[in-house]
This record gives structure tokens, C-alpha cells and sequence, in this order.
């Protein structure tokens, strides 16, 4: 009794110090900490492993040109493939322990629901610089956490949009997610939108199939048995090259549109397997032949660099990273100079980095006052072209993301279903033939 | 539900069935005979896939015909069971026969672990594949429902021939004799000069072999990701308890049983999927807590 009540006391006693800490540290720092969250093993290292190696090379250019103000960066990586108790531990670990005052948090949904909370209860600045859930920043307002990205009914609504406009006249639709929280969270934007859009069409199929299922057979028979005129899935990594190499070698993508919004990050890697017509989304408007920025210096010199030092094209986590990065300093920036020249407290960073505008590798980004980020959406179909061992993406369109993200204080769940059709072929929607090589 | 999507069903989880029944032989055969329930033999269905894919982009790359497959296959198969499973039975799983069984399952949990992490430090994070094989077969029309030949023939061929070649060899030849009398009782095998290491060493690589032989041939219609082998193992020990631990035949009949109600459930419940091949497991636990087929012991003591 006694002891708990002395391990209580010098429990508060040890975060009264660190509340002084936080506040006292407005000196520039020597360096300046940050921590990153990302999948160094497990499934999802498919995203963390290719956006680790883009921290890293772009954390060195960026320090070579002088870091931030002046402040070389500094960052310390934390698996988030370890489990959610063990990657909770480690977050507090570097947060109170190595002092780190900024993160950058996380690819997984699920980890971000965790972390938000923690870093706001820590005043520690945390960018969620990968993680998709709209739920999180619409649920509740946080002051320490914002987004770099967009958010998954950004790209839902989008994909959808795309769908209308490429195929407008189709009748039936199937799904095939991966049963977990982004598979099931994605079909229910995704239905509510259509169906608020094109409310005669018919859904022929719901398959969740088990996260990392190795064998899609029995799904496949039964989709040709269906038929659908579309079939959307959202799965991404191996389940995604599993499901998308199964269903090509039984002939299943010649008779239905396969609509996958995060192909973008297996297009390499599937090679000649996905025919032509396939629509293809990039969480983003993240591209290596990006219509309007390909041969922009920065985007060029960073694909060739990152191509030649790990041997493939980025895809969109290593955007994500760039742009979460890109977002710090431009936060930064701004809390800087509000701050009259002077380095800035975590709580002045925060409320910089809303307002924030900043431009990663593709179309710049801004911060909304509730911290989610506008990011444009792009999208395209598969076509075969010389001089690329893998399909390539043919009439992208690229749709401004104010026009697709859910408006501040409302709930994306409500607001999907308000969309007018008259969207579908907005005049502020770019679209790009693809240039003739 | 029509006869037509019964049919479709049958096929679908038969062919499931085979890759789940080679990978559960190769446990149940090794807990037959060493009473050990290897939780490391996951990474060796893992490291089978991945050697398998290396080695066809390296076919591939040097211009080797499809048809190679046949023969490149199984022997990438032999060649990772013989040195992941003689390695380790030689030098971790000798020192833990007839120990506790909670050590033994730490044990080769923790060559599980290490071998995870082996496999990254070789084959690195972004999924690996080959279809070659696949795609020279090519496909049939059953039905209406283009299906790979591959999957029709190949798979459930695979798995028949190792269970009627290794029912042959445990029952007819001299060494497979013997290996049933060391699974029978480890003394008196050794008393009546049989060579239980020797024994031991054969089994563990054969049951090891199994195991990468499902991997080589998952990795030509599954994309390879890290931590493949957990999800298989899972599963896999949900046959091998249905049937019942060390029964070969129980291992086939569980594995089509499992394989049949996953692809039945795909058609008429999908949410089901998942739990359906744990759903039998628990019913036929309660019922039978020894497992489908394993038979009453007579007392040694």
C-alpha cells in the first residue's frame, strides 16, 4: 500500500520535470530529434522498408543543405510490425527517454489510433505521415497531431469518381478486401459514394478474405461465376499481387474491370501480369511519370537516385515520407517566423503546421485547421508501352482534393452520401492523354 | 446453391486441400515418430517458397525451358529440407528429445523467430514470385470457369503420389520399418539395433523437405511476403489436431475435410471463411479431444 503510493508520488514528481522540460525547451537545439514509425518487418515492410530507405536519403540531403533553420536532423526509427503494445512502449521510450519532441506516426491505421492519443497527452508534435483513417482527426480535435495526407474518403471518393467517368454504364459490382479494419472501412466509403452517385447498381459480392490468405481460388470461381461487370479491391502487398496473379491466370480481368486504388504500389513488381484497362490509384497523386511533374528537377533527380540506390521505382509510401518531412520543415518555417526569428516550442510547431503549405515530390500539400492535409488524387489504366517492363498508366486524371475530402466538422460517413453526379466531370477534374512515345 | 457450384466447390478445395495436406504431413510425421510438435516447421514451408522463386528467376534468366520446373522443383525442395532440417535436428532438436513438452515448444519457436529473421536478412522485405510453371500449363474450362491446370492436376497430383509413396515406404520397406518402430516405443527400437539417430535425422529432413515441397509449390501462385509461415503453420496445426497428431491418413482426410468446408463457406457464407477450418478443429476436439483418428495406446507402464 505504502510502496504504491510512493511509486505514485514519484511518478508525478518525474512528469511534473518533464512538463518543465516541454516547456523549457524553446533554446535551438543542438540537433533536432525525431521519431519514426514504420513496418520494418511483417507484411506491411512492403511500405516501411522502401519509406525508411526515403527518410533516410532524404534526411541526409536535407541536412546536407543545412537541415532546419540550421538544426541538422536527427531520427530514430521504431518498428511498427513488432505489435501494438511493444511498438506503444518504444514510442514512450523515445519520446521521454531519448527526448524526442517530434514524430512521425505511422503507416497502419491502427497504430495511429493508438499513438494520436499518446503524443497529444505527451505534447509531443506528431505527423501522420502514411496512415489512412478518416476517423481519427473527424472524431475528435487534437492540437498535436495533423496529417501530411490524404485521408481514405479523399481517396475513395476519388476512385469512385474515376470509375463513373472511365466506365459510366456498368451494372454489377463485387469486392474483394482483406478482412481487417482498412478492407472493411474502404468498401463502406466506397458503396456509400457509388451508391449515392449511381444508386441502380448491384453489389453480386462482398468477399473479405483473411488478411494474407496465400490461395484466392475458391473467390475467383465464384466470381466467374458472377460475373460483375467490376471488381474493386483494396487489398495492397502480397495480397494484392496474390489475388491480382491469381485472378489473371484464370482469365477471371478479361471479362470484369479490376478497379484497384492502390495498385500504384505493385505496378513493378506484377510486371507483364495486369492487362491493359486496369484502374490504378496512387493514395495520392504520387507518380514517377506524373503528367505535369516528371521532368521537374526535383522529382526526376529523386527517382533516378532512389531508383538507382535501391533498385525500383518509389512508390507511394516513400512520397508520403518525403511530404511528411517536407511538412515538418515548412511547419517549421512558419512557427519560426511567427515566432520572430526564434526556435519554436512544440506548441507553437503545432499550431504552425496548421496552415502549413508545402510541396513533397508531386502537387503541394496544405494543412487544414483540423489537421487533415489536402492531398490531390490521381488516377489512371494500365497500358503496356516500350521502354518499361511494366505497365504504365495511361488518362490519368488528377482530382483537386478540396473538391473530394469530407469539409471541416463534418463526418465522412454522412457526407459521402450527399455527393451530387454532377462531380463526376467537374471542369476542375485535369485529365491527361498519355503522351505519345 | 446449384450441383454446378457444388462441383466448382469440390474442385476449388480439393486443390486447397493438397498444399494444406503436404505442409500438415510433414508435422504430423515428425511428431509421429519424435513425439515433437515443430513450431519451426513454418519457416521451412517459407524458405522452400523462397528458394523455389530464386531459383526460377535464375531458370528464367539462364533460359531453362518450364518443363524443368518438374525436375528443379522437388529438388530445391529436398535440398532446403536436408539442410534447414539436418542442421537443425543435428544440432538443436537431439538435445531436446524426450524433454518437457513446453521446452520443446519454446524451442523450436525460437528457431521459428531465427529463421524469420534469416529469411529477411536473405530475400529482404518486397514479395517474391514465379509462375513460369503456371503459366506454360495453362488452362481448362470446367463449367464455364476457367481454372489452371496447374491447380487441377499438379497439386492434388503432388500431394496423392507423397501419401501413397510414403504409405508404400512406411509399410514395405526395411527402413520405413523401422521408423515405425521408433515411432512405436524409442527404447525397444534401440534395444532391437535399430539406429534411432540415424532414424531420427531421416524423418526430421523428410518431414522438413514436406514442408518446403508445400512452400515450392505455393510460391507459383502466392506472392512470398515476410511472415508467410506463421499464417501457414496456424493452419496447418488446425489439420494435424483435427486428424489427430501423427496420423497420416487422418492428416489427408482432415485436410480435404478443412479444404471442402473453407471453399463451401466462400460460397455460401464468406464471412465464415476464416473461422470455418477452426470451427471443425473445436467440434471434433470436443467430441474426440484426441483428434479424428488417433487410436486408444495401450499403457507402456
Amino acid at each position: 500500500m505504502f510502496r504504491s503510493k510512493l511509486t505514485r508520488l514519484a511518478a508525478l514528481a518525474a512528469s511534473t520535470l518533464m512538463m518543465g522540460a516541454v516547456h523549457a525547451q524553446t533554446a535551438k537545439p543542438a540537433e533536432l530529434k525525431i521519431g519514426i514509425t514504420t513496418f520494418m518487418s511483417g507484411p506491411a515492410s512492403v511500405f516501411g522498408v522502401p519509406a525508411k530507405q526515403a527518410a533516410e536519403m532524404y534526411i541526409e540531403q536535407m541536412n546536407a543543405a543545412g537541415g532546419i533553420n540550421g538544426v541538422k536532423i536527427a531520427p530514430t526509427y521504431i518498428d511498427e510490425g513488432v505489435g501494438t503494445d511493444k511498438l506503444l512502449s518504444e514510442y514512450r521510450r523515445v519520446v521521454q527517454e531519448q527526448g524526442v519532441r517530434v514524430t512521425l506516426a505511422s503507416i497502419s491505421s491502427g497504430n495511429c489510433n493508438t499513438l494520436a492519443p499518446v503524443a497529444e497527452d505527451l505534447k509531443v508534435m506528431n505527423i501522420m505521415w502514411d496512415c489512412g483513417t478518416e476517423k481519427l482527426l473527424e472524431d475528435k480535435r487534437y492540437k498535436y497531431v495533423v496529417r501530411t495526407q490524404a485521408n481514405a474518403t479523399t481517396e475513395m471518393v476519388a476512385t469512385v469518381l474515376y470509375l463513373l467517368r472511365v466506365k459510366p454504364d456498368f451494372k454489377t459490382i463485387a469486392v474483394v478486401n482483406q478482412d481487417y479494419a482498412w478492407g472493411r472501412d474502404s468498401w463502406e466509403l466506397f458503396s456509400n459514394t457509388l451508391k449515392a452517385l449511381k444508386p441502380d447498381v448491384k453489389v453480386v459480392a462482398e468477399l473479405f478474405p483473411k488478411f494474407g490468405a496465400p490461395d484466392f481460388s475458391t473467390e475467383i470461381s465464384r466470381l466467374q461465376a458472377l460475373r460483375p461487370d467490376v471488381i474493386l479491391s483494396t487489398s495492397w502487398g502480397g495480397d494484392l499481387d496474390t489475388f491480382v496473379r491469381q485472378a489473371s491466370q484464370r482469365g477471371l480481368m478479361k471479362n470484369s474491370l479490376f478497379v484497384l486504388p492502390l495498385a500504384e504500389s505493385s505496378l513493378e513488381r506484377l510486371g507483364t501480369t495486369l492487362p491493359d484497362g486496369v484502374i490504378v490509384g496512387a493514395r495520392g497523386d504520387h507518380y514517377f511519370l506524373h503528367p505535369e511533374l516528371k521532368d521537374d528537377p526535383k522529382l526526376k533527380n529523386f527517382v533516378a537516385k532512389f531508383k538507382e540506390k535501391t533498385g525500383a521505382y518509389p512508390i507511394y509510401s516513400v512520397y508520403h515520407m518525403i511530404q511528411a518531412l517536407d511538412g515538418l520543415a515548412a511547419g517549421y518555417d512558419r512557427a519560426i517566423k511567427a515566432n520572430k526569428g526564434q526556435w519554436p516550442s512544440s506548441e507553437q510547431l503545432a499550431d504552425a503546421m496548421r496552415g502549413a503549405e508545402f510541396r513533397g515530390l508531386t502537387r503541394s500539400v496544405k494543412i487544414r485547421e483540423d489537421g487533415q492535409g489536402l492531398e490531390d488524387q490521381l488516377l489512371g489504366v494500365t497500358k503496356k508501352v516500350a521502354g518499361y517492363p511494366f505497365p504504365i498508366l495511361d488518362k490519368m486524371a488528377i482530382y483537386p482534393a478540396d473538391l473530394i475530402t469530407t469539409p471541416v466538422g463534418q463526418k465522412s460517413p454522412e457526407w459521402v452520401k450527399t455527393i451530387k453526379s454532377d462531380l463526376i466531370n467537374s471542369p476542375r477534374i485535369k485529365t491527361y492523354a498519355l503522351s505519345d512515345k | 446453391m446449384n450441383q454446378e457450384l457444388i462441383f466448382l466447390a469440390i474442385l476449388d478445395g480439393l486443390s486447397y486441400a493438397a498444399l494444406l495436406f503436404l505442409v500438415a504431413l510433414g508435422i504430423t510425421l515428425v511428431f509421429g515418430v519424435m513425439n515433437i510438435l515443430n513450431m519451426a516447421h513454418g519457416s521451412l514451408f517459407a524458405i522452400g517458397g523462397y528458394a523455389a522463386a530464386t531459383a526460377g528467376a535464375w531458370a528464367l534468366a539462364v533460359g531453362a525451358g518450364p518443363l524443368w520446373s518438374f525436375i528443379m522443383l522437388p529438388v530445391v525442395a529436398i535440398v532446403v529440407g536436408a539442410f534447414c532440417g539436418g542442421l537443425m535436428e543435428k544440432y538443436l532438436m537431439r538435445r531436446i528429445y524426450g524433454k518437457d513438452p513446453v521446452l520443446q515448444l519454446l524451442v523450436t519457436f525460437a528457431a521459428f523467430m531465427i529463421f524469420e529473421d534469416l529469411q529477411r536478412m536473405i530475400w529482404g522485405t518486397q514479395p517474391y514470385s514465379t509462375s513460369e510453371l503456371v503459366n506454360y500449363l495453362g488452362v481448362a474450362e470446367v463449367m464455364g470457369i476457367t481454372y489452371t491446370w496447374y491447380q487441377l492436376a499438379v497439386l492434388p497430383g503432388v500431394a496423392l503420389s507423397v501419401f501413397f509413396a510414403l504409405r508404400y515406404f512406411l509399410r514395405h520397406s526395411s527402413m520405413g520399418r523401422q521408423v515405425v518402430a521408433v515411432a512405436h516405443h524409442r527404447e525397444v527400437a534401440t534395444t532391437m539395433g535399430i539406429n534411432v539417430k540415424k532414424i531420427g535425422l531421416l524423418t526430421f529432413i523428410a518431414g522438413s523437405a514436406l514442408g518446403a515441397l508445400g512452400g515450392v509449390l505455393a510460391v507459383q501462385t502466392t506472392s512470398w511476403v515476410a511472415g508467410i509461415g506463421a499464417e501457414m503453420i496456424v493452419l496447418s496445426f488446425a489439420v494435424v489436431a483435427t486428424a489427430g497428431l501423427g496420423q497420416i491418413e487422418g492428416a489427408l482426410v482432415a485436410a480435404i475435410l478443412i479444404g471442402l468446408a473453407r471453399a463451401f463457406s466462400v460460397y455460401l457464407m464468406p464471412e465464415l471463411e476464416v473461422l470455418v477450418p477452426y470451427l471443425i478443429m473445436a467440434l471434433v476436439l470436443l467430441v474426440r479431444p484426441q483428434g479424428l483418428f488417433s487410436v486408444a495406446k495401450a499403457r507402456r507402464v
